[in-house]
């Protein structure tokens, strides 16, 4: 490539904006931006999950229509307002969820909000460890693979990897409850603690219903033994399967940074091999490496629907799991609707990261 | 070691025979490629004196960046090299890798070609300096710190204080490029090994880091390695030179004999073909403007074009005020440096660019607000002949397939005309007929760049746009490309449009020159009176600026810009 | 350069990348390729291999025995047949649902990049929005709205197919829509615009041919994708009933019970078989993404001579042009040949895609 040659300013990929604003201005504007941007996302979503569960009738019918008669059928749906127009029901809808208000389910007349509120917690925690397991596992051995590139090491890990992703989280979930649980009896085969712990748990004070958390804080040291055995396999089903997508993540983000010149300049300096990955190499390829991380926490929530229903994880997977066979549409939609909002949230948050690592953007 | 030089390096001209910075013995490299081994230097031998300025020049394929990288232990693990490479006595191919990483820093180190990927968008420069003192000894962060900025007040950046917590983005290039040598200045290694230094940076700023190397040497003593393929960089600031061809030296002398006296073939070939301002202009013996009297096909009022800035900034303005008119069989050479806005004018002529402001008339049409289809009907008229000869043609289409494709859409011939046409052209660019059939990647950059200009002359066209048709080129390459391009030019007098960055290339070709500088034309007028006599203080220095293919004239065109400077 | 054509049968996508291909990265390619015609192979000759049929009971929850090699489930069905039957339904999924989302992600993604506008903008938004939510949770509300959770063959395969389909359009969009406008700033694509081409010969000769070159690996990757996609709707009772065909996923969400009993062949056999299926075309796509990415792609060493030692550094010599802000980044592969004699036009890289 020559660079003798002048080219005309081009349309940088995505929204990051490029070196020339070199007033503190470039920064505020694109966090602005990119925070704007969370609306139509989730609006966008929202409209198509609305729509698409509407096409097959109302949710009353659904739920219900094999075990009501019609005529009281016909009165609930009345009742509910899903003899509307949809699109009055839409905005409806568009409505109360911005006040935050969810609906009730039908299948068992509970608020959606609540049962949010109640589950999301649980969701969270597992979410959050195996998230750690994920990181812990992904980002040295993806350091490891590229530093040792076409190696032993690499060949092994990639294998790996793949494996990790290759496994449905489902599949890997069993195998571990065969082992460890049910043939070697170490742990729990599923939950997320005894029922004893559980009722100490969820009636402290304020529980913030992450139960490691809350163990900690009352200092219930059998609880909290207890809730980290059950903890375990779940973490690690789900964590392996991220691990194996962010390992070979940063090792083909690492690989490319690796060839640049500026590696090679500093290694034309007698900066050690090491330090060339940890370091030079490192910081580059980490840009690239979050921003596709944060896409990872949509995958991460979809394994936790899978990984909830292998172990009984009582959480908005598991919940998800149990309306969608109850049929109870309303309810999937309260969940996927929040799914979607966390989803929006943290891409938005992760890309803030990744832009406040690059000095282009800062400066 | 043995200080006699009984190889076939002759000792330096002035100093006294000293142990060389640098020996290399029977050196030997090869590569694994799809293709099987690629032999990249085969037996180079070479010796640098203390402060002496090597330079190995070749064109691409020649091995001498490869012989580059092998003396600081860089190569590839795909390469295999052979023989010895001494610095300071340690063999870098055999020595340790904890010795190597001792060696590169302290002993030999290096400027890159492109600064903006020679350094690390995500650190300082400061931290960048910093990293190479550390990895050499304990260092303090004070310490790395002020020896840094120490570096970057050597290498003439302004307030080193405070340049030193920049980020690389915050320089211009060539100030990416002082820092770049400043890192490699940081432990004071006796030998700098500069790969094309100047090769990414603009005529002007080329003189300006020639001079900042020039000082290394006389002040710090400092040996250069210059690798390059531009004579007139070699004539600026070499003691002697080494020429490569296909990974061997063919050619070892000083530089005033090399130049003045040049023994083998390829030497003699390779100099005859650089371009030498001043010599073969086009413009000889025009005493006023060349074909005024015919038609004027593209005529610039006061032309204006602006790059819409993203979201609310402010655009940015390529071109500014400019007026020109090119007519019929005239070739107008537009010279300027990058972001001069020579490209954006070529492009607007084609209407591959909008125009913002004032009026662009090409073969009678207003370009200003331009419906695509009311314009098209005119495009037949319009040749273009793109930069980069890889990227200019469909890889899935054969070279007969991307010529023919003009005339295919106008639908002119059909069937066995169009391959006759075809091969006519191909034919009038001196490419053998059966190259139809072959694929763009099978051609060579010049073959590729000749049947471009096959394909922008398929329809006759009256007016063909070359933009830096030769830059991608080897400088053989180029001399044969040119030539072609002038004798076609003169045997089909359509008018041109010929834009480059390279003043000597204009002037062979281009009647009538127009100098661009920040988007505004500065200057315009008989090719060889402009370079002759410039008029313009930007294109006197920009003129000045060139490196001649000759030491002695180049010695006295150097002090003349450091008057111009000055005053 | 003077160079022969290559043979036709070498051009084609997977041939040509297992020649290039050395050590570590042949090995895998070709175990990949193995697991591949496998899976393929026992798809095809289900009615032959399998011993039963898929919907055949026996009495439930037998141990692998010589009747029953691989066992019986707790509904009575042969596990052995059953694994061989599901590769029939899984190739059945694939091919459906690829062949749709490569259709309307192609030409959307083709129009979009290159007419840009405002209807580029919208698309590029739904897109971005759909690709950022989970796949799974959108195949389940696709899969409710088509067969509202009911399942028969037909109606089980082509609810899971376009329940992924629909979550694919928006990874096919992306990827052509990039290489799409990459290539409309590429001089070959202008050139054609300052001889007076019209759009739809633009599109079509100049910018299709090229931006579908990385096709073939987005369709192995996501062939991997939609085995896993459709095993996680079955486990979640999306499935097809086992009397209309034999699905993974739900044989899974069968055996989950079986496990606490310690009735291990009921989920580890159509485990095993999802895996090796998703295994092999993982590999043979990560293969190809690796050899086609000059960065990423194993050099063979020169032969060695004698006494000789090599270079100590890791990394190509390429310098590759930088895209920092997406995931797919198409860096324009600069054949890093030391005598940078040959250009080659090798396919743009593909990133990050296995497992989004």
């Amino acid at each position: 490539m020559t660079t003798l040659i002048e080219a005309p300013p081009e349309e940088a990929d995505g929204l990051l904006p490029q070196k020339k604003s070199s007033s503190g201005g470039g920064l505020g504007k694109y966090l602005l931006i990119r925070f704007l941007l969370i609306f139509p996302t989730i609006l966008i979503l929202v409209t198509m999950v609305f729509f698409l569960m509407r096409i097959t009738g109302d949710p009353i019918t659904a739920a219900l229509g094999d075990r009501l008669p019609p005529d009281q059928l016909q009165q609930r749906i009345h009742e509910a307002g899903y003899d509307r127009p949809v699109i009055v029901q839409y905005f409806e809808y568009l409505g109360q969820i911005a006040t935050g208000n969810f609906g009730r389910t039908i299948s068992d007349n509970l608020p959606v909000g609540g049962m949010l509120a109640t589950y999301g917690t649980a969701t969270l925690e597992l979410a959050i460890n195996s998230l750690i397991i994920a990181l812990l596992v992904g980002i040295p051995l993806g350091m490891v693979a590229a530093a040792r590139r076409d190696k032993a090491p690499d060949a092994v890990l990639r294998v790996f990897a793949i494996l990790c992703y290759a496994t449905p989280v489902f599949f890997a979930g069993l195998l571990l409850k065969l082992v460890f649980a049910v043939g070697l009896g170490w742990l729990p085969v599923a939950g997320r603690a005894k029922s004893a712990n559980e009722v100490a748990l969820t009636s402290l004070q304020a529980p913030t219903g992450i139960y490691w958390l809350d163990a900690l804080r009352s200092g219930n040291m059998t609880a909290l033994g207890d809730v980290a055995a059950h903890a375990v396999l779940p973490a690690v089903a789900l964590g392996l399967l991220t691990a194996g997508v962010f390992l070979r993540l940063v090792r083909t983000n690492l690989i490319g940074t690796l060839g640049r010149d500026y590696v090679e300049a500093g290694r034309s300096r007698g900066v050690s091999e090491l330090r060339l990955v940890t370091r030079h190499a490192y910081k580059p390829a980490l840009i690239p490496i979050i921003t596709v991380m944060g896409l990872q926490i949509a995958v991460l929530l979809g394994g936790a629907v899978l990984t909830e229903s292998t172990f009984e994880w009582k959480g908005l997977g598991f919940q998800l799991a149990h309306y969608v066979t109850a049929r109870d549409f309303i309810a999937v939609q309260g969940i996927v609707v929040l799914l979607a909002v966390i989803v929006a949230l943290t891409n938005f948050i992760v890309d803030i990261l990744a832009a406040l690592i690059d000095p282009r953007v800062r400066y | 070691m043995s200080t006699s030089t009984q190889h076939s390096g002759t000792p330096h001209n002035e100093g006294p025979a000293t142990e060389p910075v640098l020996r290399i013995d029977h050196l030997k490299v090869t590569f694994a490629t799809d293709g099987g081994d690629v032999h990249a230097v085969d037996d180079v031998s070479l010796s640098v004196a203390p402060g002496e300025v090597l330079a190995i020049v070749g064109e691409s394929g020649s091995g001498k960046t490869v012989t580059a990288k092998t003396i600081l232990g860089l190569l590839p693990e795909t390469a295999v090299s052979s023989g010895a490479v001494l610095i300071s006595g340690s063999d870098v191919i055999s020595v340790s890798p904890a010795k190597l990483r001792q060696i590169r820093g302290q002993e030999v180190a290096m400027v890159f070609q492109e600064p903006s990927t020679a350094l690390n968008p995500v650190f300082t420069v400061g931290w960048q300096i910093a990293e190479g003192l550390r990895s050499h000894g304990n260092v303090s962060r004070k310490e790395a710190r002020a020896r840094a900025i120490e570096a970057l007040g050597k290498v003439g950046i302004p307030e080193p204080e405070k340049r030193v917590d920049y980020y690389p983005h915050q320089f211009s290039g060539g100030q990416k490029q002082r820092v770049v040598i400043a890192a490699a200045l940081a432990l004071n290694p006796g030998l700098i090994v500069a790969d094309e230094p100047t090769t990414a940076l603009d005529v002007t700023v080329q003189a300006e880091i020639l001079d900042l190397l020039r000082d290394l040497r006389d002040v710090f003593g400092t040996s250069i390695v210059l690798i390059t393929h531009n004579m007139g960089v070699v004539a600026d600031l070499a003691d002697r030179v080494v020429v490569m061809y296909q990974g061997d030296v063919v050619e070892e002398a000083d530089v005033a004999t090399l130049f003045a006296e040049p023994k083998q073939e390829y030497t003699r070939k390779l100099l005859a073909a650089v371009p030498h301002l001043g010599r073969n202009s086009a413009s000889a013996g025009l005493t006023e403007r060349a074909h005024q009297g015919g038609e004027v096909l593209v005529e610039a009022r006061n032309l204006v074009i602006e790059y819409p800035g993203r979201l609310g900034s402010p655009g940015f303005r390529a071109v500014n005020d400019v007026s020109f008119t090119i007519s019929a069989g005239e070739v107008f050479g537009l010279v300027g440096e990058s972001g001069s806005g020579k490209t954006t004018i070529g492009r607007a002529i084609a209407g591959l660019n909008k125009v913002t402001g004032g009026s662009l008339k090409v073969l009678g049409h207003e370009m200003l607000n331009v419906r695509e289809r009311s314009f098209r009907p005119v495009r037949r008229d319009i040749g273009f002949v793109f930069q980069d000869p890889a990227s200019s043609f469909n890889p899935q289409l054969t070279i007969g397939e991307c010529v023919a494709e003009p005339i295919l859409i106008t639908g002119d011939r059909k069937g066995p005309d169009v391959s006759r046409r075809v091969a006519e052209l191909l034919e009038a660019v001196q490419l053998p007929a059966a190259y139809a059939d072959r694929y763009p990647h099978e051609l060579s950059g010049g073959q590729r760049q000749r049947a471009s200009l096959a394909r922008a002359l398929a329809l006759n066209p009256r007016l063909l746009i070359a933009d830096e048709p030769t830059s991608a080129l080897d400088v053989s390459v180029q001399a044969k490309v040119l030539e072609l391009f002038r004798e076609i030019q003169a045997e089909f007098g359509f008018a041109a449009l010929f834009i480059s960055h390279d003043l000597a290339v204009v002037d062979i070709l281009s009647h009538w020159v127009g100098v661009l500088y920040k988007g505004r034309l500065v200057e315009e007028g008989i090719g060889n009176q402009v370079m002759g006599g410039p008029k313009d203080p930007y294109t006197q220095r920009l003129i000045a600026s060139l490196p001649v293919p000759d030491p002695a004239e180049q010695a006295r065109r150097r002090t003349a810009r450091r008057e111009l400077l000055r005053s | 350069m003077a160079t022969t054509k290559e043979p036709l049968l070498f051009r084609l996508p997977v041939l040509s990348h297992l020649r290039r291909s050395v050590g570590l990265q042949r090995g895998m390619l070709i175990a990949g390729l193995v697991l591949t015609g496998i899976f393929l192979l026992t798809a095809l000759l289900a009615p032959v291999l399998a011993p039963f049929g898929f919907a055949q009971r026996f009495d439930s929850q037998q141990p692998p025995s010589a009747a029953h090699l691989w066992g019986t489930t707790v509904g009575g069905y042969d596990v052995l047949s059953r694994v061989i039957w599901g590769a029939q339904t899984a190739v059945l999924v694939i091919v459906i649902a690829v062949v749709l989302s490569l259709f309307a992600g192609v030409a959307l993604g083709l129009v979009s990049g290159y007419l840009g506008g405002w209807l580029d903008r919208v698309l590029v938004v739904v897109a971005d929005a759909v690709y950022a939510f989970p796949t799974l949770l959108l195949a389940i509300v696709m899969s409710i709205t088509i067969s509202g959770g009911q399942s028969s063959l037909w109606g089980g395969i082509l609810s899971a197919a376009i329940s992924i389909t629909v979550v694919f359009i928006p990874q096919y969009f992306r990827v052509i829509r990039a290489e799409t406008i990459r290539l409309k700033a590429e001089p070959f694509v202008e050139a054609a615009k300052v001889m007076g081409a019209s759009t739809p010969r633009i599109i079509f000769r100049h910018v299709y041919r090229n931006a579908t070159r990385t096709l073939p690996l987005i369709f192995t990757l996501n062939s991997s994708e939609a085995v896993l996609t459709m095993a996680a709707l079955g486990f979640l009772g999306f499935g097809i009933e086992p009397t209309s065909a034999a699905e993974w996923g739900f044989d899974l969400n069968k055996a989950l019970s079986d496990t606490t009993a310690g009735i291990w062949w009921t989920g580890v056999f159509p485990g095993i078989a999802i895996v090796l299926a998703v295994l092999g075309l993982t590999l043979v796509g990560e293969s190809m993404n690796d050899l086609s990415d000059s960065r990423l792609r194993g050099r063979r060493r020169a032969g060695a001579t004698t006494g000789t030692t090599t270079g100590t550094t890791a990394g190509t010599t390429t310098g590759t042009v930088a895209g920092t802000t997406t995931d797919t980044t198409t860096a324009s592969s600069a054949a890093s040949s030391p005598r940078g004699a040959t250009e080659s036009a090798a396919p743009g890289p593909l990133e990050g895609t296995a497992g989004a």
